[in-house]
Formats: C-alpha cells, structure tokens, sequence
C-alpha cells in the first residue's frame, strides 16, 4: 500500500469537521448526537492510523477503549433523549430552552 | 488495489458522513451514519486493524446504528414541524467547517509533517497482542471499562424509570 499517513488524516480530519458542522448545523438532538459519534469515529481513525504507521498496537488498544467507552455513552445518551422526550415532547434544540429562559 | 479501496472507502465514508450532517430525515441520517461506519472498518482493514474492523462492524454498526434507528422510530420525529435554519446558524457550522478543513491542509502543505515509512509488519493486526496488552499492560483500564459497562446499565434502568407523577400525567395524554 503506497497510501501515507497524511492520507488518513486527513480523511480523519475532514470527519471531525463534518462532524462538528453537523452539530452546529442541525436541531435534532438525534441527529446531533449521531454527528457527536461521527467526531469520536474520526478521532478513532487517526489513531488506527499512527498505531499502524508507528509500529506499535497501543493506539489500537486505546481505541478498543474507546469504543467500549462509546457503547455506553450512547446507551445512557438515547436513555436521556427519551425520558426528555416524555417530558416535553420534543427534541428539537431550539424548543428546549428552559435552561435560557 | 489496496490504493484504490482506499480511495473507495474514504469517499464513502465522507460521502456518507456529509449525508448524515446534510439530510433532513433523520431514519436517512441513521442509514448514512451506518454506511459511515462500514467505510471506516474497511479503512481499518487497509490499516491491518483487523480486530477493530470487525468490533467496528458489530459494535458501532450493528448495536450503535440499530439503537439510533430504533430510537428515531420510537420518537416518531417527521410529525413535528421544522423551523428552517437560519443564515447565522449556516453561516457559523460553514465557517467551523472550513476553518477546520483549511487548518488540517495547511498543516499538510508544511514540508517539515512527512509521513513516515509504513512497517512491513503491523503490530495490531494479531489477536494475541490486544489479549497480552489488556491483560498486562492495560489491566486496570479493563477492569474499570468492564465497571463502566456495569454503571451505563444500571444508570439507563434508572433514568428510563418512571419516577414522578408529572412524566406518568404527560405519557397518559
């Protein structure tokens, strides 16, 4: 494979960044917290790619962690989406301002 | 061939990954989000990641994207009605974008970053060094991912819970 580091990078950072357009963009919490994974993903993928390019397998070993880490943040995530659900029967970000109101 | 899967699997994946960001259905966002994944164990396969591939594969494509899809579909979103996104908001998430996009390239167009040489050997591509690292090296991290696990459990019995009476008034409506 003639592909560089900086190849994967790259596609990691682009990642990151429609990640984080996404979660300024959009108004579903749903749809935020799928951008919020898609950043968490990049980050993931940068470092498979150092792991690789570095010789080593702790960077693979980190990311096992963080997908373990990404199992349970998305359970207890959707949980809350949930319950702010029955509670004010949207989960449009824009509607949800108790806390600035 | 690995060069042109490369090239196969990161359009895909950012192709799928704008589609997530981009499409007002949110099920549509769901799938996109699910084909993200895909690109991306394809990607760690190219990298010798095989292990991670596959935990790719079943953690975040089956359990993760299945959990968001079953989500959205409880919810039933598409019977709310959108506001449309304001110019600031576009203006702001393509500003992030592009800053950060320009950032990573400019740091890519320094002569000093050069990638170094790939090793012949990947390191993370045999299943023995993940269980020799995790259970010597990583054994206390592992212990307390394991009691993590355990927490997000019982924390989603708790907060799923019904617990006043105004959340069991506003499901009886």
């Amino acid at each position: 494979m003639t592909i560089s580091l900086n190849a994967f990078l790259l596609v990691a950072g682009l990642l990151f960044a429609i990640g984080f357009f996404g979660v300024l963009l959009r108004r579903n919490t749903l749809v935020l917290y799928m951008c919020l994974e898609l950043m968490l993903n990049a980050t993931t993928l940068a470092l498979v790619a150092f792991s690789r390019f570095n010789g080593t397998a702790d960077g693979n070993t980190f990311v096992f962690f963080i997908i373990t880490v990404a199992a349970a943040e998305v359970a207890v995530g959707l949980a809350i989406i949930v319950q702010l659900y029955r509670l004010r029967r949207t989960v449009q970000v824009d509607e949800l301002t108790a806390l600035r109101d | 061939m690995a060069d042109f899967l490369f090239y196969l699997f990161a359009a895909l994946t950012v192709g799928s990954a704008l589609m997530v960001a981009l499409n007002r259905n949110a099920v549509n966002a769901a799938m996109s989000l699910f084909l993200t994944f895909f690109g991306m164990a394809g990607m760690f396969v190219l990298l010798e990641a095989y292990f991670l591939a596959i935990l790719q594969v079943l953690v975040y494509a089956g359990a993760v994207v299945v959990l968001f899809a079953f989500i959205v579909m409880l919810l039933d979103l598409d019977n709310q009605q959108r506001k449309p996104v304001g110019k600031l908001t576009y203006a702001a998430g393509g500003a992030a974008f592009a800053l950060m996009v320009t950032g990573v390239l400019w740091l890519f167009c320094q002569e000093q970053l050069t990638s170094p040489a790939l090793p012949a050997e990947a390191s993370g591509s045999v299943l023995k060094t993940y269980g020799r690292q995790l259970f010597t090296t990583y054994l206390l991290p592992m212990q307390v991912a394991g009691f993590l696990l355990l927490i997000a459990m019982i924390g989603v019995i708790v907060i799923s819970k019904k617990t006043t009476a105004a959340q069991e008034s506003a499901d009886a409506e």
